[in-house]
């Protein structure tokens, strides 16, 4: 085995992988943020229907769109991976036992909040990816705009609050995974850890509010202040 | 005090065990964990049963050879103490404790609450030898080590190797005390000779050994005896990336 494939299949290295990968969605989360809030100025989607013109061509853009594409494999799938070797790690089980006297809910939970979020994800991709992005890359269009579907999507009170759950979600993967992506790579400091860990637990909740409030914007404000 | 144990009890590795109730009557507040369980055997010779094995050594918190699941938790419901240091007046009269021996898969049950640690040992042996000086005494202070460079090298090695982050991780991860022993040697100009093949040669072992990955729940922390910090783990993380780059 060379180095590096001995690097990355190592327990440390696997870990490694989790760290990069999850810091890379996490600065993708913020570019992908301030897309949307571009929806909430009031101007029937004008500047969100450049920016989406601007994404569906940029080839900066769509070389990134791979790598978005692979990192988010690769952590999906290297965290499938770790859960199941941890989970063999130990066969037999306690009887009794109390893991919320020494960790957090959240950090025991990752899998599970990260599945959910994955699931959310395929949904979303499906209704504004490929019904879209794909689509008109293939050359079927469409009489509504992304603008349109955007409103029409949300406005569907099931689809919103779903959307809102998954990144309740994301925020409690967000809370434990922040600042545990630099603990992974190695980056504790007696002065800057205090501070990752703040700034992770600001980000894991000001982020997903965020991303929150654009489909309830559209589906309790938008109609009342009278869009169309 | 008037408790109830349930102790778990397994004949060998390959059999099944399950748990026994051992009412135990006029326990002292005062008695350590271990004099409590010393007075039921007693008790269970008396009657000529079986008493039930757990490991045990200095009883003064310094070998790490005791290793209880006690309540759901490593070593008990104490911070910072190893389960021959904890008391009884930690515990409510009227209580039901249950015992259980760590539980992962490089430690095998060998009887009773007894398990199998030499995975340890192999982790320990894998890390190598340090070059030391021969020839006659080296001047006591010929290196000089920063103060607070001592004292986490002092902390990283209070280890003493108990297990009770293994049997706390809900991955069974021996991280912490990989970590500890790496540290112990990486802080220390002494160290330095065998600073990479150390490192990645631990790592290599404890991945060959079967214990789980760290997913930085911080349990080991919270639940090692002696402390130990998880900044540790981040040093090993950081050691083993330096020692693949090199
Ligand atoms: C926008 C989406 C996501 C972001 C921003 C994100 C971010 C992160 C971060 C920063 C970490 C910490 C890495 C570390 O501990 O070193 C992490 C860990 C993890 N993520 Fe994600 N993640 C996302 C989606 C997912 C998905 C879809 C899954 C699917 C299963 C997932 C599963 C996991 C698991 C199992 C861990 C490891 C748990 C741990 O180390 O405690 N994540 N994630
Ligand atoms: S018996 Fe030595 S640490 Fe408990």
């Amino acid at each position: 085995m060379g180095w590096l494939s001995k690097t990355f299949t190592s327990s440390v290295g696997k870990k490694l992988i989790m760290a990069l990968t999850g810091l890379f969605l996490i600065s993708f989360l913020i570019v992908h943020l301030s897309g949307n809030f571009l929806l909430l100025r009031n101007d029937n989607g004008a500047a969100f229907f450049q920016y989406s013109e601007f994404m569906k061509t940029n080839p900066v853009i769509l070389v990134m769109e791979v790598v978005l594409f692979l990192g988010f494999i690769i952590h999906a799938f290297s965290g499938f991976r770790l859960a199941l070797e941890n989970k063999k790690a130990r066969p037999v089980g306690y009887a009794v036992n109390r893991p919320s006297e020494n960790s957090s809910v959240f950090s025991r939970s990752m899998v599970w909040t990260g599945s959910i979020v994955f699931i959310f994800l395929v949904i979303h991709l499906k209704s504004f990816f490929v019904d879209h992005k794909v689509a008109s890359w293939m050359g079927v269009t469409h009489e509504e705009t992304l603008f349109q579907a955007v409103v029409s999507a949300f406005q569907n009170p099931v689809y919103t609050w779903f959307y809102v759950a998954a990144m309740v979600l994301l925020g409690f993967h967000l809370n434990h995974g922040f600042q545990s992506a630099f603990q992974t790579l190695g980056l504790n400091h007696k002065k800057y850890t205090p501070l990752i860990k703040k700034l992770g637990l600001i980000f894991s909740i000001v982020v997903p509010l965020l991303f929150a409030y654009v489909p309830l914007y559209f589906l309790l404000i938008y109609k009342t202040t009278g869009g169309n | 005090m008037k408790i109830t144990l349930k102790v778990w009890r397994q004949k060998n590795a390959q059999s099944e065990g399950k748990f026994e109730t051992y009412p135990a009557h006029d326990i002292s507040p005062d008695m350590s964990f271990l004099e409590m369980l010393d007075v039921v055997n007693e008790r269970l010779i008396e009657k000529n049963e079986e008493p039930f094995a757990f490991d045990h050594d200095c009883r003064e918190g310094i070998c790490g050879s005791c290793s209880l699941y006690i309540n759901g938790r490593a070593h008990g419901p104490k911070k910072g103490v190893t389960a021959c240091q904890l008391h009884m007046r930690s515990f409510d009269d009227g209580e039901t404790i249950h015992v259980e021996p760590w539980r992962a898969k490089p430690f095998p049950v060998i009887k009773d609450l007894i398990v199998d640690r030499t995975a340890f040992d192999r982790i320990m042996e894998s890390g190598g030898f340090v070059s030391v000086k021969t020839g006659s005494a080296p001047d006591g202070n010929a290196i000089l080590i920063p103060h607070d460079d001592a004292e986490m090298a002092i902390d990283a090695a209070s280890c003493i190797g108990c297990g009770a982050w293994v049997a706390a991780c809900k991955n069974a991860s021996a991280m912490l005390f990989v970590s500890a022993k790496v540290s112990q040697f990486t802080l220390l100009p002494q160290g330095h000779p065998e600073r990479e093949t150390r490192v990645l040669d631990m790592v290599a072992q404890m991945d060959k050994e079967g214990f789980g990955s760290c997913t930085n729940t911080g349990a080991c922390e919270a639940e090692c005896p002696k402390e130990i910090s998880i900044s540790n783990i981040a040093r090993l993380n950081r050691e083993f990336i330096r020692a693949n780059v090199r």
